[in-house]
């Protein structure tokens, strides 16, 4: 996918003339039921305001945490997923800072020893593979949330605590990115990989995902950094590649004007498609981390670290590459698979059930694609474990002969419309290869129109087609499609098969295929 | 004295006058209830507490109901038959006070501060569940230094408390509330929180028996934070076997506190030998005396008094060394680094925004954020809090909190020596004073902090601390400190005990505070008055 | 160890929020270089090798599994804020977060 901006990027010789360095920051929100030191549930979204809330993550006097475990497995499973460093021992901090959404007035953090260090991602982007270093992955508490309201004339912020206390993963790479793409690239294959692993549903719309980038330029053939900007509220992939694009964009021109850059926060403007100036960084902040005193060290036996990496599932890249290698599939059909998990829930189940890869990773990436996206077939009728089996004895029927490909995806959609059983709307498809019964109808259908009888005489070859058309609608596309067209120019006295590249063999010999070739001819039921 | 009230009924008064062991054996036997006991000290604090100011909250209704509730629970184990009666825990229907840094539910907790002004827990600490579990009956919430930052509980925002002894003098602190009220019979045993001496000083000050028992034995859940790696929450008694009783109660692992121990709580607590059998445990033991313990500035009285107290163990048969804690010089600077940069952190959640009072014009959160702490806290507080932001710091963490802490593992080291040694427990003076007039220190925090000299290095190093009452000086209470190994709280009790029965006859023993009667006289001045005028003295003389 | 300017002290009052009068400023001034006179005596001793004690708990790994527990009526969240309007705390208008954390 390229972006406006990319090709401007191309045209611009100013921009050509400088190379930017991004750093992404990712903060998701690892899948647990509780909070992170506390039991109240940590699924804010979309609960009543400060209902999700008990004297620990409102910070009451007196209160003090206690870790869950399941937030420390699922960072433990992202380190091992980037191939990361896991400390035999770390511990928690303090980070101090004064605001109204943290309730103690510091964020129990990891400061010193984060639970995952020097890691790595690799990302395919349009100028191939780029290898993303990541220093660290560590596990904090989140802040609550403040909405900006009026109160009668007055300008206020409302706190909701639901989200205080509710664990948080962030993840830092190393300036290791150079374009907008990579950058966007290296967050959908990070989520992906969140995903994948289990540990976070990592949605952005729902800020289980939020993105940062820190984003500098500087001459090509530089090494030294430039003057850093931090990127916030880019609320989806798209407005990440937009947003560093823009930023890059508006930061060479900046330089060329000879203006210095501020080191600074700027936040993205979705609508205005431009970054504005949230905060200058005026020094340093002093967040005085110190080690915090409330929790015991953790340390990770082995045995504890082993386990989890058993449990981990196969990682997105050595399952695009398998999928890519040993079964055959096309990169492009590999990547849109494994870059959903779904529909490699779905792939799995067809080759489990025996279906040939290929074939199930047509029907994956065309038809069931295809129904998921057109948004009106019932959720649980295209879950992998009720849909995969019924799509696998559709598979097994085409590859057996027994049905044709439009019919199998006529069957495809009735089973998900009505949800019948493949098995039943089949029975109704069986194709007819019989060639006295296919002939019976061919001369039916030749009496019947007479005109396209001379059409074809007198050379016109759609007319063919139009005719193996009626007699798929007179069988209701159960005909042998190939032998109804041969026993129309035998018929007719025609050489067989010597017509367009769309002839009905094609599509009827082609059942791995049922999204490439569909003869025009066939009705669709 | 002309004024005293009639005293309400001879008896009742008398009850107060029991301790834990005594008022249960009472309640057990069906001779007083726990309602006749519950409301003796509840009289006998509500009409004393304007001289004495040992109570921030007195709730009489909380504390009926919690008597009756212990009544109930007396009467059916008395129908169930002995077994059941002697099943019930000592603590049943006693009446106990609790520091107000203990969260009570519904119940004000306001840790001696203004910032917490009108603050309601909604929800119980783990030792007040504890304490409902055992039926014990809670009287109401005692005074204490702001955030249990002080060595006088002068730094209260709701005024100080006078010591029983001598009402011009400070308590000690920060837990004086509670040690006062033992003191002056309003509640045979009282809860108090230790971070670096504020059980044993104040226990030290005012005669009682006060422990600080071993980071990670009592739950700090719902108790307001100071300094987090240190504050250990403890009990006051006039005797050893009653602060057993109560550490019993309130002892044990508590899932909500991570730093809580599972290590078992003894029930031979509650049963500690008498006064034969404690000193015959006593022969033998080995005991260590720290010289570095002798403070320059240590009282001459209070020294020669902790010297008697080694002979008088000595002569019982305890086999006492001298021995050497090193760093002992260097725990109050330390402490002084840790014990702030902590608080620092705990003390940042008091902004104005979920709890307490809000100070400010709403238009700007910083700047109500400045105005609600700066007049919220005292200055004591601010000065703390002023410290250690300072210590943490970009620039100063490594020369002086990280310094701090490498000298706290010196100063642990210290204490793993002598007990690696095969010493049980180590001998020392509580506090290089006697209780110390109201004011004398106000002035001069450095001097304040010297208070603690000799109870703050065993937080440092996370170990247990009795103080015993071991006589007189000047006719005021001098503490002596039993300091042991960690999760040692029984040996030190035991100790404590042998070294009760073993001055039994000690004719100090028998004194009780001296200034009790006054405190029924409605012309005595308050704590609060008393304070103003040795400032009005104190600046004349300036 | 370098002494407190007034300088250091307003700025270290910022980083806490304490408001103070220009009286406790120069009061604390006075006081907080006293104290930390005292800490001087720590510089006499060698810690290069020495780790830092930050815990004297001999305890590891303690966790909780993650079952999820009931949290508070909404009342008691609100009952001791000091301006709260339908069940959310009120505070000033917050513009811009200060954190690194999206916010
Ligand atoms: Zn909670």
């Amino acid at each position: 996918m390229t972006v406006a901006t990319g090709a401007r990027r191309a045209a611009s010789p100013a921009l050509e003339r400088y190379e930017a360095v991004i750093g992404i920051e990712v903060h998701c929100q690892p899948k647990t039921a509780s909070k992170l030191f506390c039991r109240c549930r940590a699924d804010y979204d979309g609960a009543p305001p400060n209902s999700l809330v008990c004297p620990v993550c409102l910070g009451l006097p007196g209160v003090l945490p206690v870790l869950n475990r399941r937030a420390v497995e699922h960072v433990l499973r992202v380190g091992l997923a980037i191939g990361a460093t896991i400390p035999a021992v770390t511990r928690w901090d303090r980070k101090n800072y004064f605001y109204p959404d943290l309730p103690k007035g510091y964020q129990i953090s990891q400061y010193q020893i984060p639970l995952a260090a020097d890691g790595r991602l690799v990302v395919e982007t349009s100028e191939g593979p780029l290898t993303v270093r990541i220093r660290r992955a560590h596990l904090e508490e989140d802040t609550a949330k403040l909405v900006h309201a009026d109160l009668d004339g007055r300008a206020v912020s409302l706190v909701d605590f639901n989200r205080s206390g509710a664990p948080l993963m962030e993840i830092v790479t190393e300036p290791d990115i150079r374009t907008a793409e990579g950058a966007r690239r290296y967050a959908e294959e990070l989520q992906l990989l969140l995903r994948t692993i289990g540990a976070s549903d990592a949605d952005m719309e729902r800020g289980q995902l939020r993105v940062e980038a820190n984003v500098s330029v500087r001459p090509r053939g530089s090494t030294e950094l430039g003057t850093r900007i931090e990127i916030k509220n880019m609320n989806s992939f798209r407005s990440v590649e937009r947003a560093i694009a823009h930023e890059i964009e508006r930061q060479v021109a900046a330089l060329e004007a000879g203006e210095p850059l501020r080191q600074e926060t700027r936040g993205w403007d979705e609508n205005r498609g431009l970054t504005y100036v949230m905060r200058v960084k005026e020094s340093e902040d002093d967040y005085r981390y110190f080690p915090e005193p409330d929790l015991p060290p953790l340390r990770i036996d082995p045995a504890w670290l082993e386990a989890i990496r058993t449990e981990l599932p196969e990682l997105p890249a050595a399952r695009r590459a398998r999928y890519r290698d040993v079964l055959g599939l096309p990169p492009a059909d590999a990547a849109v698979i494994v870059g959903d998990l779904e529909a490699t829930a779905l792939f799995e189940t067809l080759l489990a059930a025996g279906s040939p890869p290929k074939a199930a990773a047509n029907w994956v990436t065309g038809e069931y694609l295809r129904h998921r996206k057109g948004g009106s077939v019932p959720a649980e009728r295209l879950a992998p474990a009720r849909l995969g089996p019924e799509l696998a004895r559709l598979i097994a029927l085409v590859e057996a002969g027994r049905l044709t490909l439009a019919n199998a995806k006529a069957i495809l959609a009735a089973h998900l419309e009505g949800g019948e059983a493949v098995e039943t709307l089949a029975a109704g498809y069986e194709r007819i290869d019989d060639a006295a019964a296919i002939e019976r109808i061919v001369d039916e259908v030749l009496a019947a129109n007479p005109a396209a009888v001379a059409d074809v005489r007198s050379g016109k070859d759609q007319a063919v087609r139009f005719l193996v058309g009626q007699v798929m609608k007179a069988t209701r596309g159960q005909a042998n499609a190939a032998r109804a067209e041969a026993a129309i120019r035998s018929r007719l006295g025609q050489a067989d098969g010597a017509q367009g590249p769309t002839g009905p063999a094609a599509a009827d010999q082609g059942p791995t295929d049922p999204a490439a070739a569909d003869p025009g001819a066939e009705p669709s039921p | 004295m002309s004024g005293i009230r009639p005293a309400p009924s001879g008896a009742d008064e008398e009850l107060t006058r029991l301790g834990v062991g005594e008022l249960g054996a009472l309640l057990r036997r069906g001779e007083v209830t726990a309602t006749q006991v519950a409301l003796a000290h509840l009289e006998r604090a509500e009409r004393q507490n304007r001289a004495l100011n040992a109570w921030l909250h007195l709730d009489r209704e909380a504390a009926l109901t919690a008597a009756g509730e212990a009544d109930r629970r007396l009467a059916e184990a008395r129908r169930s038959g002995s077994e059941a009666l002697a099943a019930c825990h000592p603590l049943l229907g006693i009446p106990v006070g609790l520091k107000d840094l203990v969260s009570v539910r519904g119940g004000p907790c306001t840790a001696g501060s203004r910032i917490l002004a009108g603050y309601r827990a909604p929800y119980d600490a783990h030792i007040t569940e504890r304490l409902r579990a055992v039926g014990a009956v809670i009287l109401g919430k005692t005074n204490m230094d702001e955030f249990a930052m002080g060595s006088s509980t002068e730094h209260s925002a709701y005024g100080p408390t006078a010591n029983p002894w001598a009402l011009d003098r400070v308590p000690g602190g920060s837990s004086g509330g509670s040690a006062a009220a033992v003191a002056a019979y309003h509640v045979p045993a009282a809860i108090g929180t230790d971070t670096g001496g504020s059980i044993r000083q104040p226990a030290s000050l005012c005669g009682i028996v006060g422990l600080k028992p071993t980071y990670g034995r009592v739950s700090r859940y719902g108790i307001v934070a100071f300094a987090s790696s240190l504050d250990q929450i403890g009990p006051f008694g006039r005797s050893v076997a009653d602060a057993a009783v109560l550490l019993h109660a309130v002892a044990g692992r508590d899932e909500r506190d991570s730093t809580s121990a599972p290590v078992s709580v003894p029930d031979e607590l509650l049963a500690l030998p008498d006064d034969g059998g404690a000193a015959d445990w006593l022969r033998g033991r080995r005991l260590a005396l720290p010289r570095e313990y002798f403070v320059p500035g240590m009282e001459p009285g209070v020294e020669a008094r902790v010297r008697e107290a080694v002979a008088a163990l000595e002569a019982a048969g305890a086999v006492i060394e001298e021995v050497s804690l090193p760093h002992t010089e260097y725990g109050l600077a330390s402490y002084y680094i840790v014990a702030p940069a902590e608080a620092s952190a705990n003390l940042a959640r008091y902004d104005g925004v979920r709890f307490g009072p809000r100070l400010g014009d709403g238009r700007d959160y910083v700047a109500d954020y400045k105005r609600t702490r700066g007049e919220g806290f005292g200055a004591e507080v601010k000065r703390r809090i002023m410290l250690g932001t300072y210590a943490l710091s970009a620039g100063y963490y490594d020369a002086y909190y990280l310094k701090a802490q490498k000298v706290r593992t010196l100063i642990k080291a210290d204490f793993d020596r002598v007990f690696a040694a095969g010493f049980e427990a180590i001998v020392a003076p509580t506090s290089p004073t006697v209780a110390f007039p109201l004011g004398a220190k106000l002035a001069d925090p450095v001097a304040m902090y010297l208070s603690d000299a000799c109870t703050l290095p065993v937080n440092m190093a996370g170990l247990p601390g009795l103080s015993v009452p071991c006589g007189l000086s000047e006719g005021l209470p001098v503490g002596l400190q039993l300091i042991g190994p960690p999760w040692s709280e029984l040996t030190l009790l035991r100790l404590g005990r042998a070294y009760e029965a073993i001055t039994a006859d000690a004719p100090w023993r028998r004194l009780e505070p001296s200034d009790l009667a006054a405190l029924d006289d409605p012309a005595t001045p308050t704590p609060a008055e008393r304070l103003a005028l040795a400032r009005a003295a104190a600046a004349a003389t300036a | 160890m370098a002494a407190l300017s007034r300088a250091d002290v307003e700025h270290v009052a910022h980083l806490a929020r304490l408001g103070l009068s220009e009286d406790e400023l120069s009061r604390l001034e006075t006081e907080l270089n006293h104290i930390l006179e005292q800490y001087a005596v720590l510089a006499r001793l060698d810690t290069d090798v020495i780790p830092p004690t930050a815990q004297t708990i001999e305890l590891e790994n303690i966790l909780r599994d993650d079952e999820p527990g009931p949290s508070l009526p909404v009342t008691d969240v609100l009952a001791n804020a000091a301006d709260v309007a339908d069940d959310f705390i009120v505070v000033p208008a917050i513009l811009a977060a200060p954190d690194a954390t999206g916010r």
